[in-house]
């Protein structure tokens, strides 16, 4: 089991205080009628799933119930970062693009 | 029978203290201290099961969690706890033992005939015997079970409590031998919070049966006073009688706590097992190590024992397991076994080394002592039935792989093994350090650690004593520190310990015999699971090369010890069997638990009605007290009908269908999601969410709302109601509530953090009566005197301010029925009294009170989808037949929108919402059951749809149903057929999904 640190209440707390809510940083198009449907199947459906290093959003559930970003190493599971919405992270995997 | 084998010497038990018991349902006596194993022993017993797979006749082996044979059912009744080693089972006054294996008794097992033809059960051998037909494999199965299985549990429930404590602490030290006394004293002294746990039933690990001693006093001396200086910190928790059972992710450990088991089979008071769940900062792994058996032909025969097993039984329980005893060792450290056997005076006939010319100090001692030692020879076959009777030797060349030599005969009945030492990397294995080779001490050791922890001492590959207290210090020291507490320094005073200086072990995985291994008797190297060394050859013969692999197939180390003895022999016979190094086939990696594992204890106090919280609703009471049947909903107990004296289910709610529609009803809605919006964006917010817009709603006005996911699927519905300038209440699904107040969350922490707009869950905060029917107007008359009841000054999807019964109230005008409804909210500690007088005012209409069968009837008479039952999350509006919820003309672009137009969501041939009528209606479909167009067709057919409501409409008639039917809107009159599983096929036509009140007229009565 986790342990969580929550940016917003600042403090260490267990997995089952949070919800996972998948990958970080999808931003929604402004503009989603002007999409193919591919382009839009892509912002929908398709996700990343990295061996290492992964940002995710998770959901303080049970806690503030605010939303916020980690950085995970989907390997070790180790938590090397979390930060708040609008933030961005300061670990990144090798080669990945800002 | 007397204690024939119990000594006079001291050890860690109390002559004085006898201590009654039962063996398979014989009378005998221990001493307290003892374990079951100990005692048994101590009885002269040592045959105590029968083999897993081949019933052959087992005795016990060792001393701790690594025993495999000794596997006993303890107790009777609803108490009773099945597979528990005799090793761990401490004895107590009355306690009662049976052996698991073994039929109709271990003496005289039917079941051994099997073992004549073993040969013909080799690994896989389920897999291949059993594969075809494929249709009697419940046959067979029902008689391998019989066969194969371990202990009964009970079948009435569990009478013991259980609980759990969350714990944190600066440091675990896991293993109260020296090395994690001395780690938790250093680390205590220097003021961390220490939690040190320990299985045994006292701390002090194997200096309990050491005859060592430190400072020039025994060792057991020295552990007391280092346990009375732990017990002295308030910065340390003692936890003797607790397996450390797993360690998980960011150093979270659980550790099974046994507070009475020692006591008798079920606790008096209080609870029984305690789970501890620990987080801890630091952890030291001091596990300790288990001795290596020796494979050699049938090793598993009663008699057969490990050598350091048999110096514990000796030095902690006063036990001679045996008259005359062959000691058989690759190394120094069993030595100590001779000298301990020695001074019981029993025989001692030879101690038999594998290495050519041992030369090291306890050698010499062990000459000294007269014993003779035989030099560079190997036990090769132990003989005898139920109890060893004879050890043939031969002697080895000097890489243990040839016999070299004639085979001789040596009368015993004990063979002592000693195949050195593997260390207890379980836990540091749990957190996926991956273990390393460590040709030094022929074994592996923990990897690198992947978290904050370090093992120290024999689990660590160190195995002299002194090293041990050493390592255990500047760990305890190091812990701290990194914690913030002291400077890292070791402040114990190193002990004086006399240890003699060992000379290396040999590296002995299989003993050669004069026949080949796939010919010789079997060489066991799984004892529990009955896995030889031939049967490993074999596996890798048939091709299999992964040690994961090989561990599947032949089932080694799937037993309940996990392979704790005989793992490493298996992968080192498999690396030989490859052709390659152990360190090139590596190991499997041992998962938690570390040993078995109550689930009483994992399940703590949560079972019964405390497994998960249930919810009431205010007027829950009056339900009860109604007679009321319950349905769950999510966690909500909702009134499901209200059965009246010799009425069915269906009685029941035919009657209440019939007054709804015919006079008026009453239902408790209070557990309907409600969710308060406030703020200056909340029209935007909402709109962008539901598929229809709310910019324009005025106060005073309600409107029915869906919303997909991005995906364009439907997600709940419910209705919203402006309750004023920037405020709005949403209504959602009971079950949905939780979930949509996240999604609204999301959006606005995520998407649009510029749109100012807050929520706040009221559900529980309100109690919702729905009153509903022609009469149901005429019964709020009564008891509001300040709302303009009118039909056109209080209009449909209308809501008003006013007081009901006196109570401050909102009353909602919409309606689930199709009839003329009130939903009447009041604050919820209002709710029962407002209830009582609502059905007060309708006596003279007979109001009815109806539970949720009736509500579903009644919405499936109109149409009215349920979400989560009539949608399953593929589902669009269009498919539901609601287009008309889909606000066309929005000018943002809400959740789910562009999605309607994917290719996909516009496919003609799509699931869609329709009306089903059976052309017999007597006969009601069964939710779930497919609809075919065509019903002679070859199985498999093809499914058109499904069937996701259905009733008995006591309204219309006759039965209803709701169906999602490929194309359906287009197939209004068609006929399809439902096959059901007893063989009967139902004819439906395809209609409406509207049967009631197609116009909506009803809604408007006077």
């Amino acid at each position: 089991m986790l342990l969580i640190h929550c940016p917003h209440c600042r403090e260490d707390r267990e997995e089952e205080e949070y919800s996972y809510s998948g990958e970080a940083h999808i931003v929604r198009p402004l503009e989603p009628e002007a999409l193919s449907d591919e382009d839009w199947g892509d912002y929908l459906f398709f996700r990343k799933n990295p061996r290492g290093i992964h940002h995710e959003m998770w959901y303080h559930a049970v806690g503030c119930r605010r939303y916020f970003y980690a950085t995970r190493n989907t390997l070790s599971y180790e938590i090397l970062e979390t930060y708040k919405v609008g933030e961005q992270p300061q670990v990144r995997a090798q080669g990945a693009v800002q | 029978m007397s204690q024939i084998n119990r000594l006079n010497s001291k050890g860690r038990i109390d002559c004085d203290s006898p201590i009654n018991f039962t063996y398979n349902g014989r009378q005998m006596q221990g001493v307290a201290g003892d374990t079951l194993a100990s005692a048994l022993l101590a009885n002269g017993v040592n045959l105590v099961g029968r083999s897993f797979k081949y019933s052959r006749p087992r005795g016990i082996v060792g001393h701790g969690a690594e025993e495999p044979n000794a596997i006993m059912q303890i107790g009777s009744g609803a108490a009773t706890v099945p597979n528990l080693k005799a090793t761990q089972v401490e004895l107590y006054e009355g306690l009662e033992s049976a052996s698991v294996n073994g039929w109709p008794s271990v003496n005289f097992d039917l079941m051994s005939i099997t073992g004549w033809f073993g040969r013909m059960m080799p690994p896989g051998f389920y897999y291949k015997t059993f594969m075809y037909p494929a249709k009697l494999w419940m046959t067979y199965e029902h008689f391998i079970r019989k066969a194969a299985g371990l202990g009964s549990a009970p079948v009435q429930d569990d009478p013991d409590h259980y609980d759990k404590l969350n714990q944190h602490c600066d440091l675990l030290v896991v293993g109260a031998g020296p090395a994690g006394l001395v780690a938790a004293r250093e680390a205590a002294r220097a003021g961390a919070r220490v939690i040190i746990a320990d299985e045994q039933n006292e701390f002090g690990g194997s200096l309990l049966a050491s005859t060592n001693s430190i400072d020039g006093q025994p060792a057991t001396s020295w552990v007391d006073e280092l346990v009375a200086e732990l017990n002295g910190f308030s910065n340390v928790q003692t936890l003797p009688r607790s397996t450390v059972f797993g360690y998980y992710d960011h150093n979270f450990l659980g550790i099974l706590q046994r507070r009475t088991d020692h006591l008798g089979i079920s606790a008096a008071s209080g609870s029984r097992q305690r789970l501890h769940r620990v987080r801890a900062k630091r952890v030291i792994l001091a596990t300790g190590a288990f001795e290596r058996p020796l494979v050699f032909a049938h090793n598993d025969i009663p008699g057969v024992m490990q050598a350091s097993s048999v110096s514990t039984y000796i030095n902690r329980y006063a036990v001679a397991p045996g008259q005359r005893m062959v000691l058989f060792t690759t190394n120094d450290n069993a030595y100590q076994t001779a000298i301990d056997w020695h001074r019981t005076g029993r025989a001692l006939v030879a101690v038999v080394d594998s290495r050519p010319a041992p030369n090291g100090q306890i050698v010499q001692e062990v000459k000294d002592l007269g014993i003779l030692v035989i030099a560079g020879s190997a036990v090769i076959e132990a003989q005898g039935g139920k109890r060893v009777k004879r050890a043939l030797i031969a002697p080895l060349n000097a890489d243990g792989t040839e016999i070299t030599g004639a085979v001789q005969k040596l009368v015993c009945d004990l063979i002592a093994c000693s195949g050195g030492w593997s260390p207890a990397i379980h836990l540091s294995s749990h957190t996926g350090a991956k273990p390393v080779w460590d040709q030094a001490i022929i074994g592996f050791k923990p990897g690198k650690s992947v978290q904050q922890e370090r093992s120290v001492g024999a689990c660590g590959g160190t195995y002299s004593l002194a090293d041990c207290i050493a390592e255990g210090a500047s760990a305890g020291a190091e812990a701290a520190k990194l914690v913030g507490c002291g400077d890292g320094a070791v402040h114990f005073p190193m002990p004086q310990v006399e240890e003699y200086s060992e000379q290396p072990p040999q590296a002995l995985f299989l003993v050669p015999h004069t026949k080949a291994t796939s010919r010789a008797p079997s060489q066991f190297v799984d004892m529990q699971l009955d896995v030889s060394a031939s049967g490993i050859e074999l596996a890798v013969r048939e091709g299999f090369k992964s040690v994961e692999h090989i561990k599947r197939y032949t089932a080694m180390g799937f037993g309940t010890d996990q392979g704790k003895l005989g793992n490493i022999n298996g992968m080192a016979i498999l690396a030989n069997a490859l052709g390659q190094s152990i360190e090139q086939t590596g190991t499997t990696i041992f998962r938690p638990s570390y040993s078995p594992t109550t689930f009483g204890a994992i399940a703590g106090a949560d079972v019964a009605g405390l497994f998960d919280p249930e919810r009431y609703t205010a007027v829950h009471r009056w339900h009860q007290q109604q007679g009321a049947e319950f349905e769950d909903v999510g966690q909500w107990k909702r009134p499901w009908y209200f059965p009246q004296s010799g009425e069915s289910m269906q009685d029941a709610v035919n009657r209440e269908c019939l007054a709804v529609r015919n006079s008026v009803g009453i239902l408790d809605a209070s557990t309907l999601g409600k969710i308060d919006i406030q703020g200056p964006d909340a029209a935007e917010f909402i709109t962008r969410i539901y598929t229809n817009s709310y910019l324009k709603l005025a106060p005073g006005k309600c409107r029915y709302g869906v919303m997909l996911k991005e995906d364009g699927m439907i997600f709940d519905d419910g209705v919203c109601a402006c309750l004023g300038d920037n405020h709005y209440l949403m209504f959602t699904t009971t079950g949905g509530a939780a979930g949509v107040l996240a999604w609204l969350e999301l959006w606005q922490q995520t998407e649009w953090p510029d749109l100012r707009v807050y929520f706040t869950s009221v559900t529980d905060h309100w109690t919702t009566a729905t009153i509903t029917g022609p009469n149901a107007r005429k019964v709020l008359a009564q008891v509001c005197d300040d709302i303009d009841l009118d039909q056109d000054a209080f209009q449909f999807m209308d809501w008003r301010d006013g007081t009901v019964a006196g109570v401050q109230a909102r009353v909602f005008r919409i309606s689930f029925t199709g009839e003329l409804s009130y939903e009447i909210n009041v604050p919820a500690q209002y709710g029962r009294y407002l209830w009582e007088a609502l059905i007060a005012a309708g006596e003279e209409f007979d109001i009815t009170p109806y539970g949720t069968e009736t509500m579903h009837v009644l919405r499936a008479e109109k149409g009215f989808i349920i979400v989560g039952q009539d949608t399953d999350g593929s589902m669009t509006p269009a498919d539901m037949n609601m287009d008309w919820v889909v606000g066309k003309n929005k000018s943002f672009s809400f959740i789910g929108k562009r999605s309607l137009q994917r290719s996909d969501s516009v496919r003609a041939d799509r699931k869609q919402l329709v009306g089903l009528k059976t052309l017999d209606g007597t006969q009601v479909l069964p939710e779930g059951a497919q609809v075919v167009f065509d019903p002679q067709q070859a199985i498999p057919m093809s499914m058109q749809g499904h069937v996701t409501s259905s009733y008995y409409s006591a309204n219309m008639g006759h039965s209803i149903a709701l169906a999602v039917v490929k194309g359906g809107h287009s197939r209004l009159g068609q006929t399809v057929h439902c096959p059901l599983a007893d063989g009967r096929t139902i004819a439906a036509e395809i209609v409406s999904s509207v049967f009631y009140d197609p116009k909506g007229e009803r809604q408007n009565v006077q």
